[in-house]
């Protein structure tokens, strides 16, 4: 993984591995790697992957079994409402972005309706 | 714990200071980076550290302050210049380690030479200079000891080796060891440090908690690099 260079390490680990759990490649309950897994995964070293987990446990996402190693959460409305927060930030970003190129409200709507509408023309195109 | 401590640790060459007056901590779990261009003191350094130099002052407390031969068995030192005979195979370094330490794991060399895809019966003089520092990392991360320094461990290796060998570094940190891996190749060792140490013309200009440093500073650990460099 590339690291972007004034966020902590450990923020953006965590970052991915929720990213992970949203898309559900990680799904509720799987059992994570252990630290050890994780640094070498990672690239990063075991006192910032034991953080990882330490952070990730405090927000609830991920929980301890004793002896057996770190788990995603098995309450779906959690992995659900990080993606509510994952989807709120991409839009917000895009709005922010979107305001700096001078663009209103009105204006970036029709934006999406268009290239949503573009998009399902080219998928419909595909399946005939 | 802090498994090596140094005070006011001092080396002069005819006069000229290579390592001035550095004071440094280094605790179990951790790892460290000592950074800095060529000739800022860090193989000085580690020679001291590893009692194939003499300081000129100061002082090295390994552990809870062994002898110096003591500390020899506790250190596993990894000079930048090849230290292997050339008659001897992969397979025999690591016999000839054995028979030289202790604490040396032929289970754990095993299996590192193996990751680090280097075949036993491979002579030391058909070795490229990529493999023989792949071989190094492994014969010296291959000692159980408490403290590890290696010098300059990703010199002149390719992306794939260097993925290796940073990964057999993390394999081998443990709660009971200290490990100095000294660099100037800042931006890929970044996040693998704990800790970092700055060194310029001897002297420590910076040192501190990797993450911290980058928090508080906004940058990366190489950008600030840089910065003090330039």
């Amino acid at each position: 993984m590339k690291y972007e260079s004034s966020k902590p390490i450990y923020l953006q680990v965590m970052d991915s591995l929720k990213q992970r759990m949203v898309t559900g490649d990680l799904r509720p309950g799987d059992q994570l790697p252990s630290v050890r897994l994780l640094a070498i995964e990672y690239d990063i070293n075991p006192n910032t992957a034991a953080r990882v987990y330490k952070e990730l446990e405090l927000e609830g996402i991920c929980f301890t079994k004793r002896g057996e190693g770190t788990f995603v959460t098995e309450d779906p409305d959690l992995i659900r409402s990080l993606k509510e927060q994952t989807a709120k930030s991409i839009v917000k970003k895009f709005i922010k972005e979107m305001t700096g190129l001078g663009y209103d409200k009105f204006e970036i709507i029709q934006k999406i309706q268009k290239e949503g509408d573009e998009n399902d023309s080219i998928e419909n195109g595909k399946t005939d | 714990m802090i498994l090596l401590k140094t005070e006011k640790l001092t080396k002069t060459f005819g006069g000229k200071p290579a390592v001035y007056e550095v004071d440094a901590e280094f605790e179990a779990g951790k790892l460290y980076g000592l950074l800095g261009p060529n000739g800022s003191g860090k193989t000085t350094f580690m020679k001291m550290v590893a009692g194939l130099f003499y300081p000129t002052a100061g002082k090295i407390t390994v552990m809870d302050g062994l002898s110096k031969t003591a500390s020899k068995s506790k250190v596993a030192y990894m000079p930048t210049e090849p230290f292997f005979y050339d008659y001897m195979t992969v397979k025999t370094v690591g016999d000839f380690f054995k028979d030289f330490y202790e604490d040396f794991d032929p289970e754990w060399y095993k299996e590192q030479i193996e990751y680090m895809q280097l075949t036993p019966d491979l002579r030391i003089r058909a070795l490229s200079s990529g493999m023989a520092a792949k071989l190094k990392v492994a014969v010296t991360m291959s000692r159980r000891a408490s403290i590890y320094m290696l010098d300059e461990p990703l010199n002149g290796i390719d992306l794939v080796a260097r993925d290796k060998i940073i990964t057999s570094i993390i394999k081998r940190s443990a709660p009971d060891n200290t490990i100095i891996i000294s660099s100037h190749l800042i931006d890929i060792m970044e996040n693998l440090l704990d800790e970092v140490l700055f060194l310029k013309d001897g002297r420590t200009v910076l040192k501190g908690n990797a993450e911290e440093t980058r928090e508080k500073n906004g940058k990366s650990i190489a950008d600030l690099y840089k910065e003090v460099y330039a």
